[in-house]
């Protein structure tokens, strides 16, 4: 609903994006993360690094909600002069671990700090929101190997796999399946869920590593624009920004009174 | 520069726990013995630079002096954005070492000629630009890039290139050492053309043109005093580097020089045309080739500047 918010008031765009991870997103930092508000930067704190930085509005919105940062910061997102850009910016902001934006940066950053958990004996987890998309880029797959060669039980990856990418769907731009064999073949324990029933979220993150010595990869079969009818599964809103007529209709279908 | 590099590495990890190596799958034979003696602080990340420069970056934003290490263009272009994005935006504790500045892999080709690197991460914010100009600058330069907190390119030449500086070196970044002083023409030097500089320097001297020569190890932060006393004092300054003569050394001194208002100073660039290298040889060959012998150097400063007297003297009568 923040996040609507957001986007229409800054007339900027990736709300279809924002809301296929929000269910996931609402999981994690709600009963999953192993965080503290008040000491954003603590050593023993798990990671979360938002790879598809594109969506950061439902990272902010969710970072108010939880309380490290006042929530009128998401009054000006994207504005002139605003606290919080169009990508996910750490400069200034608590709670973001990684400043993201292009794609494909997100598994690399995450490896490097899982290694270092490792090698200092830190007992935290690292968690990487993929987006679909991102698994074209040869970085990611990069990082996937690593991780698996070594072993890193440590580091969770979820992709939001909305199906829709930039021109078009996934299917017709680069397939990606099968996408879960993929994971599984670089060594990674995988496990494919609906990102939007949250008990089977829930469950699936509480039991990570879902096997030793592996990392976890969550395929999350999501729906783009989830939510509002008018906006799912629609190529459009990874751009468009909704208009008055429509934040009525989207807020009123999310059950939020106005 | 290799040697002095690994040497002075493996004496900051003994002395710092903080101070990890991560390479690109190469350094056969010089990797080792910091594999052996640090295994937790080590990491080969496999040929695949732009996982390595992230797997550097999340290391560094957990409280690591991450050096990454790898051959000409591979840690830096390959991985650009990464060392714009993950390492320069979030200020990562990250030091990119390539061996091979320059045509130092000539024979190789062109793919290994790291000639446009301090043009390209001389733009990035953030980054620190070192060109060592013999093993004691590369000693130095090690040491300095570990104390500054945030990301650094440390440029070095190959293995075996000798000692220039015989005593002890006042090695600060950002601040040129003056090799020799002068009052005729100053020379300004990066990295491995240092000894071909101080050959060039002596011919002058020799020949009466008597030639300040500066060791500008640190392409940036550029030293600006340095250059513009030589520019005043000296009224001449010639840039030397085994680079492309676009953005790198000689660009800075130009952009530095142009906007100073320091009034007419003779002024050129040597280094590589930008074109790829159409001829097949050894780095001292391709020197030659282009114009960076110590004889064609000496011949075009010696033109220049009597050119420019010859001007100087139609424009007084």
């Amino acid at each position: 609903m923040r996040t609507a918010r957001m986007i229409h008031r800054a007339k900027s765009s990736h709300l279809g994006s924002a809301y296929s991870m929000a269910d996931l997103l609402a999981v994690l930092y709600g009963r999953i993360l192993r965080i503290d508000p008040k000491q954003p930067e603590a050593a023993e704190r798990d990671r979360f690094v938002l790879s598809k930085g594109h969506a950061c509005a439902a990272l902010y919105a969710v970072l108010a909600e939880r309380g490290f940062f006042p929530k009128d910061w998401l009054e000006d997102f994207y504005q002139d002069g605003a606290r919080l850009a169009g990508h996910a910016t750490h400069v200034g902001v608590p709670g973001v671990e990684v400043s993201t934006g292009s794609l494909g940066h997100g598994l690399p950053i995450a490896c490097g700090m899982a290694l270092a958990g490792k090698r200092d004996g830190c007992g935290y987890r690292v968690f990487v929101m993929l987006s679909d998309g991102e698994c074209d880029e040869g970085s990611t797959w990069e990082a996937a190997l690593f991780a698996g060669h070594h072993q890193m039980d440590n580091l969770i990856a979820i992709v939001d796999y909305n199906k829709i990418q930039s021109l078009g769907t996934v299917k017709e731009v680069l397939d990606l399946e099968p996408l879960a064999e993929k994971w599984r073949a670089f060594g990674w324990s995988t496990r494919e869920i609906d990102g939007h029933d949250l008990a089977q979220i829930e469950e699936t993150l509480t039991s990570v590593p879902a096997e030793s010595n592996k990392p976890t990869c969550v395929v999350a079969h999501t729906v783009k624009g989830k939510g509002v009818s008018f906006m799912e599964n629609k190529l459009l809103w990874h751009y468009r920004a909704p208009d008055q007529e429509e934040m009525t209709k989207a807020l009123a279908e999310l059950g939020v009174e106005q | 520069m290799r040697g002095a590099f690994f040497r002075a590495l493996l004496e900051l990890a003994e002395q710092d726990e903080r101070v990890h190596l991560v390479v690109g799958d190469l350094g056969f034979g010089v990797v080792e013995e910091f594999a052996r003696r640090f295994p937790k602080r080590f990491l080969n990340a496999g040929v695949a630079e732009q996982n390595m420069t992230g797997i550097a970056a999340g290391l560094a934003l957990s409280g690591k002096i991450v050096f990454t290490y790898s051959i000409a263009n591979f840690p830096i272009l390959r991985c650009l954005e990464q060392v714009r994005n993950d390492v320069c935006y979030h200020n990562a504790n990250v030091k990119i070492v390539a061996v091979g500045g320059g045509l130092a892999y000539g024979s190789l080709g062109a793919t290994h000629h790291a000639t446009e690197d301090l043009a390209i991460l001389r733009s990035l914010p953030r980054m620190v630009v070192v060109a060592p100009g013999d093993p004691v600058e590369t000693d130095a330069a090690t040491r300095a890039v570990t104390t500054h907190a945030g990301p650094c390119y440390l440029r070095l030449g190959r293995a075996g290139e000798a000692r220039v500086h015989t005593g002890g070196i006042d090695f600060q970044l950002g601040k040129a050492i003056q090799v020799r002083d002068g009052k005729d023409l100053t020379l300004v030097s990066t990295g491995g053309m240092l000894e071909t500089a101080v050959k060039v320097a002596g011919t002058l001297h020799r020949a009466g043109l008597q030639t300040r020569l500066l060791s500008m190890h640190t392409v940036k932060p550029l030293d600006s005093d340095s250059i513009l006393a030589a520019a005043r004092e000296t009224g001449a300054v010639f840039t030397l580097e085994e680079h492309s003569v676009v953005g790198g050394l000689g660009g800075a001194v130009a952009e530095l020089l142009a906007e100073a208002g320091e009034g007419v100073v003779v002024f050129k660039r040597f280094g590589l045309p930008s074109t790829f290298s159409s001829v097949v040889g050894t780095q001292e060959y391709l020197r030659a080739q282009h114009g960076l012998s110590v004889e064609s150097l000496e011949a075009v400063i010696r033109s220049t500047l009597e050119k420019n007297r010859a001007l100087a003297a139609t424009s007084r009568s």
